[in-house]
């Protein structure tokens, strides 16, 4: 049962002199929905390009659905899935092809894919839309399409960079459905994002001030440990003393 | 509309479409001189389109537009001196540095950085320490501080800013408004968009935005207090089963801590379906809505209200 998705010990990545990543410990449990939160510049993006296998640490250990970053980035990447902030489906294709290619890149049999998509495209009520241009859609119907490929081979973990950004109040609602059914199939839920309200949907919250964590528990007990109302004043009192300033 | 000295931007039935999409559809509000006016409304709702006509890069397929009292088509050229605009996607000059951006754009408006220093005084000396450097080697928070100085430099009496706050930080946001409430308190007209509902009830008054129609348009106080409902949040251990449940019973949706909760006969009622489905930790309290509330509502209602 408790089985850690995430084991990280002491992380460091360095470029130059500049300490991007600093030392940083923290387990994320299966299941889990852990926010990974932080100011620009903070140090979230090269954390979690290590933890992808896009990126080899400085120093310190990591293993990701079991996988060790420095020897097995190969097996990390098989077993995880990314949706990044910027949106990365084919424009240019259909709904239906965005779900083969990606299926296929992931080794899903023809038979898998024909089911999962059907299923995809069921669950997220695209039936009229599955045989148009992805670039035609909405926003928010966007997004939910990028979380749903992102998860279409069902990876143990996926790594979620802001994904609702722009998005309006109720899409991005429908989105959270989305990651706490995600969730309870038992794929962990590793998600950074800028919207507060956002991190209090989180299990737990971790938050990077100039490359360390500063930070990591429930919203609740964070709040109770600044004396906070809400998770805005929480990122407040830890996000103002940040040096850095670069992204 | 009838047009007022006092209306600093006047839209009147604008609609644009690209290739048969609409962008914006018959859009009409006015910005009055001095006003700090705030566009809401998420990605692709049409902000930018009408941020283009204001400042004359796109002309609109139908309806009227004045900036200043000048028309957006016949006086394009004044307008062009008259406005600051800060655009969504990051547009100066990645190769020049901090100071020959600004300088750059100072020459370009007849004008020089020291004649109008004073206006962008508090947000260039943040960044002054790093002038040599060019602006694409910046970082989020510092690019977006030197556009807006670039956009002030030739002391502009409306300011267009597309989404300056979109992918920033709260703590940069924060700092940001403080910014735009100082250059209002100077005289200048603001309009800004943002896709981030909290940052509504900063401005005077606001256009609540979604598919190219305007949902609102009012004092972020009045938008609220027009709410037609009473709402309620709610929270227990148990938050997504507790959001499954209720909303079986009204409508109801996450927000932060709590789950939000309208549609419901009363206080009574809900606690006693709660308790009947068999939570006996429910923590429930009547609240006043916020601008993301309103919204939430605008949407599910269509917009009729």
């Amino acid at each position: 049962m408790n089985e850690k998705a995430i084991i990280c010990k002491d992380l460091t990545k360095r470029f130059g002199d500049f300490v991007a990543v600093d030392n940083i410990s923290f387990d994320v449990s299966s299941g889990e929905i852990f926010g990974f939160l932080g100011a620009n510049g903070a140090g979230k993006t090269t954390a979690m390009r290590m933890l992808c296998g896009l990126s080899y640490p400085t120093s310190g250990e990591a293993a990701v659905a079991g996988f060790n970053v420095f020897t097995q980035q190969e097996s990390i990447k098989k077993n995880i899935g990314y949706m990044s902030q910027k949106f990365s489906l084919y424009e240019s294709l259909t709904v239906r092809e965005n779900i083969r290619f990606y299926g296929g890149i992931y080794g899903l049999t023809n038979q898998e894919l024909k089911e999962k998509g059907d299923e995809l495209i069921a669950k997220l009520n695209m039936g009229n839309e599955s045989k148009k241009m992805v670039g035609d859609l909405p926003l928010g119907w966007k997004q939910k399409l990028a979380f749903s490929v992102a998860i279409i081979h069902q990876p143990k973990i996926v790594f979620l960079d802001e994904p609702t950004g722009g998005v309006d109040p109720v899409t991005r609602r429908q989105f959270w459905d989305l990651i706490y059914d995600a969730a309870d199939s038992g794929i962990t839920i590793f998600v950074t994002t800028h919207y507060m309200d956002e991190a209090e949907y989180c299990n737990r919250i971790s938050i990077m001030v100039d490359g360390r964590i500063d930070a990591l528990d429930t919203p609740a007990n964070l709040k109770k440990k600044y004396s906070a109302e809400t998770m805005d004043e929480v990122f407040y009192a830890l996000a103002r003393g940040a040096k850095r300033t670069a992204d | 509309m009838p047009q007022q000295n006092s209306d600093a931007v006047i839209l009147n039935n604008i609609t644009k479409t690209y290739n048969k999409l609409p962008a914006v559809t018959e859009i009409s509000l006015s910005v009055k001189k001095g006003e700090l006016f705030g566009l809401i409304g998420p990605d692709g709702a049409g902000k930018s389109t009408l941020f283009r006509i204001l400042t004359t890069l796109l002309l609109a397929d139908s309806g009227t537009a004045t900036v200043n009292g000048l028309d957006v088509v016949k006086d394009y050229k004044e307008i062009r001196r008259c406005v600051g605009y800060m655009p969504g996607k990051f547009s100066l000059y990645q190769d020049l540095t901090i100071e020959e951006n600004l300088n750059f754009f100072a020459t370009l408006f007849g004008t020089t950085v020291s004649a109008n220093y004073g206006l962008i005084k508090d947000i260039y000396e943040q960044i002054a320490p790093f002038k040599t450097r060019r602006a694409g080697k910046l970082s989020g928070g510092m690019k977006q501080k030197l556009a807006l100085c670039c956009a002030l430099i030739h002391r502009p009496e409306v300011l267009f800013l597309d989404e300056p706050t979109t992918g920033v930080d709260a703590v940069s946001r924060k700092e940001f408004w403080n910014m735009l409430q100082r250059l209002k308190e100077q005289g200048i007209t603001i309009v800004v968009s943002t896709p981030y509902m909290d940052e509504a009830d900063l401005c005077e008054r606001i256009a609540l935005i979604q598919s190219g129609s305007i949902l609102s348009i009012d004092t972020p106080a009045a938008i609220k207090a027009a709410y037609p409902d009473k709402l309620y949040a709610i929270k227990s251990a148990k938050m997504h089963q507790l959001l499954k449940d209720l909303r079986a019973y009204g409508s109801c949706y996450a927000f932060g801590e709590y789950l939000h909760i309208s549609g419901v006969s009363g206080e009574t009622e809900l606690l006693a379906y709660v308790k009947e489905k068999g939570y006996t930790d429910v923590v429930l309290k009547e609240i006043t809505p916020g601008i993301e509330d309103c919204f939430i509502r605008l949407l599910q209602t269509g917009g009729a209200s």
